[in-house]
């Protein structure tokens, strides 16, 4: 057995973690929520025997030193996420005792390692370039996925805040979460879309780049291109109209909007100190290690400066200025935007220095 | 006129001082800076007028472009107006903090009261036990206990033979927010410092020579005060690929003509020596030079020799008459699907040297020998010619650095390390314990404060009331 089969294997956990969180949500059985964290829990120590075997694996073909772990291409740091965004969701859970949140954030890892397979991204495992070959990069890189983690969870706790909160779809809070959510599907649509048909060329970065929305809004045909402008308005639209249903499911999660601003705070809380330290520190200390800059204004430097902003005024607006609730929800929803183009947005859009969390 | 004047002053001093003009700042900043990662900073003119094009339509992207490049958006960061926005970042965090700071400092300063029954009204956290025994009688214990939650308890009395007991702890926690502010000015200033009094530059040497001047951006020279030299350059790829896994120099310094330090140089481990830091950066092949190659020969005796030799050139393999001439040279040698050689490469991914054998001046054997695969270098006699390197011929580009304020912006780094753990994950917190006599019990109440994680510290209480009652039946 290699660690792609316990991969694969954590992969399915999570789908059937997911099906037996809302199973517990509509029944409310007890013994469904053990068998709940249970699944979960086994997923969680299959995806990390994978990636502890994938590390071994990696020094054994002799391309990795001992103290480099699987975490430096985009197929290996988006498993990471995938991680550590379920670790943190079983310490809320045994934390807070509460099996709700569950059903939300499971779909999203099932759905992320699914979107891993379905892209066809390269899997193998790489040597690293002399500049990877960092102690500093890897106490970044390892630290800015607890902290993309952290934030993710906020910003999944913000935006069920947002969802429970808004009445009516004039609100300028409804009309926010409901376009940036259909925004995101948008986004996420359109390059799974581009890793569909193109997945057999996507080797490397420049050839991602080319191909970024070649299946829609830059495709040669001008109607497929139209096509998808008009997709995404539509779906934008839907999901303005008929976003309140989803405020059913959220009712259904049971978590009282109170125990939702907390956690979107304390996630948040547990981000930004270590985003600051790994992220932008380790980054600066790496850069300097590496090239004798420290800090250069490079795209994934400005916006990972711009994400610590954002986070930096959510912070202020709520322990400075006592802002609870929708207005600091709405903050830290963009602040989550800002983190997935931090990550996503610079590496396929904008060049710069850090073209290495490709997918090549 | 004082009186005004000193109102006018107030009024700037409140508004630096506002989170409001922060609020604006932060703003301010990432928006800019967003069209600063769009736009290329300091590209090429036709490069940025492509991108206007695509996103303004060919008829506007002229005037777009005059408009981006008057406001100084094509080299922003470092534009008067940017520049001004980080400033006046600057002053408001640190009126700001000022701002707050006697307030603060008053709150930790001031040594902890014993609660009035006016201030027990706005305490947050408030329980309730019932303890067998006098007031006096369970005093100790409740010190003990005080005490192993971390707390050091003052005593106060109180009307009929009741007493309070309060501490505080972590009360130097509420200056973490001011120590991170500080970090920021600190690294600012770092950054100051480095861009007034750095030099920041570009040094290429080739193998076996030495300099002791570096180039700044705009291709000026800069002296050093001593002599970088070059002994080496090389480059190690992964087995059997064309990945890089190591570039190297190796390095002298040499100080009024002695050498006094030597380094290997490789990216993530750059040379220091005399205020100046030297990061491998590029490398690549110096036009038309000739070099030496270095090879490793062992002949009937079985002991190595090493010859260097340049192109046309001749050695004999010890202890026998075969002489070996050196005729050609590849950087990067390939084969192709009918075995014919080719060079695929003008940079020395598989170096190769083609070597003519003759004996007696009748020809033996001819044919290359690569560096990267040690197959080649057995001749079909058993001799061995290893080719260790084509030496002279490739240079080393290394960026030079010399920045007064980088310790200044690694301090700030630490201090908000700091400052951050202590605003986030350390508490001010607070504790007082009313005891009551009520018949032949205590009435003991416990009132509880914490400026962050309050319900922590509320489970933290928790457990401590119920670990005093169940000692108490026990």
């Amino acid at each position: 057995m290699d660690s792609s089969v316990l991969f694969g294997i954590a992969t399915i956990g999570y789908m059937l973690s997911m099906v037996a969180y809302i199973t517990y949500l509509v029944f409310r059985k007890g013994q469904i929520g053990v068998v709940a964290t249970g699944i979960t829990v086994a997923s969680f120590v299959a995806q990390t025997a994978a990636f502890l075997m994938r590390w071994v694996e990696g020094y054994e073909m002799g391309l990795r030193s001992f103290w480099r772990p699987p975490i430096s291409n985009l197929y290996e740091s988006l498993i990471f996420f995938v991680w550590c965004l379920i670790l943190g969701y079983l310490i809320i859970e045994f934390k807070y005792r509460n099996r709700s949140f569950g059903a939300f954030i499971t779909p999203v890892a099932g759905l992320a390692l699914a979107f891993i397979e379905m892209t066809g991204m390269s899997k193998e495992i790489q040597p690293l370039m002399p500049a990877l070959q960092s102690n500093w990069l890897l106490a970044h890189v390892t630290m800015s996925f607890i902290a993309y983690a952290a934030f993710g969870l906020s910003f999944g706790t913000a935006l069920m805040y947002l969802i429970e909160k808004t009445e009516k779809r004039s609100e300028p809070a409804y009309i926010f979460w409901t376009v940036s959510l259909g925004a995101l599907i948008v986004l996420f649509a359109a390059m799974g879309l581009d890793f569909i048909k193109y997945h057999v060329l996507a080797t490397n970065s420049e050839v991602i780049k080319s191909y970024l929305f070649r299946a829609t809004f830059k495709s040669a045909s001008a109607a497929v291109s139209l096509a998808s402008w008009i997709g995404s308005v539509v779906i934008i639209a839907l999901v303005w109209r008929y976003g309140y249903l989803l405020k059913r499911i959220v009712a259904a999660f049971s978590i009282t909007t109170d125990l939702l601003d907390e956690l979107t705070y304390k996630t948040i809380a547990v981000g930004f100190p270590i985003f600051t330290l790994g992220g932008l520190i380790f980054g600066a200390i790496w850069a300097d290690q590496a090239w004798g800059v420290y800090w250069s204004w490079d795209p994934k430097e400005t916006w990972s400066l711009i994400t610590w902003f954002v986070y930096a005024f959510y912070l202020h607006a709520r322990l400075m200025r006592g802002w609870k609730g929708r207005k600091v929800a709405v903050v830290a929803v963009v602040g989550f935007v800002t983190v997935v183009f931090t990550y996503l947005g610079v590496n396929l859009l904008l060049s710069g220095l850090h073209s290495y969390g490709t997918l090549g | 006129m004082t009186e005004r004047k000193k109102s006018f002053i107030d009024r700037i001093w409140d508004l630096f001082a506002s989170i409001k003009l922060a609020a604006v700042l932060f703003l301010l900043i990432a928006l800019s800076s967003i069209v600063g990662t769009v736009i290329e900073q300091g590209g090429e003119p036709e490069k940025n007028m492509m991108l206007l094009k695509r996103l303004f339509g060919d008829s506007l992207a002229p005037s777009a472009y005059r408009f981006f490049e008057t406001l100084g958006f094509m080299d922003m960061y470092r534009s008067w107006w940017f520049v001004a926005l980080l400033a006046l970042f600057s002053a408001n965090l640190i009126i700001c903090s000022l701002d707050r700071l006697p307030r603060i400092w008053r709150l930790v300063r001031e040594p902890l009261k014993p609660l009035t029954p006016l201030m027990a009204g706005t305490v947050p956290i408030r329980k309730n036990v019932h303890l067998k025994g006098a007031p006096e009688a369970v005093r100790e214990k409740l010190v003990r206990a005080l005490k192993s939650l971390g707390f050091r308890a003052h005593d106060s009395a109180m009307e009929e033979g009741g007493y309070q007991l309060y501490s505080q702890k972590g009360r130097y926690s509420r200056f973490g927010v001011y120590l991170t502010h500080l970090s920021i000015i600190v690294i600012m200033l770092g950054a100051v410092v480095g861009i007034f009094f750095g030099f920041k530059g570009y040094l290429p040497i080739q193998e076996g020579y030495a300099s002791d001047i570096a180039y700044a951006g705009d291709d000026t020279e800069h002296k050093l005060g001593f002599t970088i030299r070059c002994d080496d350059f090389d480059v190690e790829f992964y087995d059997m690929s064309d990945m890089p896994k190591v570039y190297r120099s190796r390095l002298t310094v040499i100080r009024d003509g002695k050498e006094v330090l030597k380094k290997v140089v490789e990216v993530n481990s750059p040379l220091r020596y005399g205020g100046y830091t030297f990061y491998q950066s590029n490398y690549g092949m110096v036009p038309d030079a000739q070099g030496y190659f270095i090879l490793k020969i062992r002949g009937s005796s079985g002991k190595a020799v090493t010859v260097n030799r340049m192109l046309g050139e001749s050695f004999v393999i010890p202890g026998t008459e075969i002489v070996g001439t050196i005729k050609d040279f590849s950087p990067a040698l390939a084969m192709d699907n009918s075995g014919k050689t080719f060079t695929y490469s003008d940079m020395m991914n598989n170096p190769a040297v083609y070597i003519d054998f003759s004996e007696g001046g009748k020809e033996k054997y001819a044919g290359w020998i690569l560096r990267r695969f040690p197959a080649t270098w057995r001749l079909p006699d058993g001799y061995m010619v290893e080719f260790v390197d084509y030496w002279g011929v490739q240079y080393t580009g290394l960026q030079v650095r010399k920045d007064p304020g980088v310790w200044l912006v690694y301090l700030g780094s630490g201090i908000m390390t700091l400052g951050l753990y202590i605003a986030f994950f350390m508490s001010h917190r607070r504790i007082w314990i009313l005891v009551r006599r009520e018949g032949t019990f205590s009435e003991v109440t416990v009132l509880a404060t914490a400026s962050k994680n309050r319900p922590s510290f509320e489970r933290k209480i928790e457990r401590f009331i119920a670990g005093l009652s169940g000692g108490a039946d026990g």
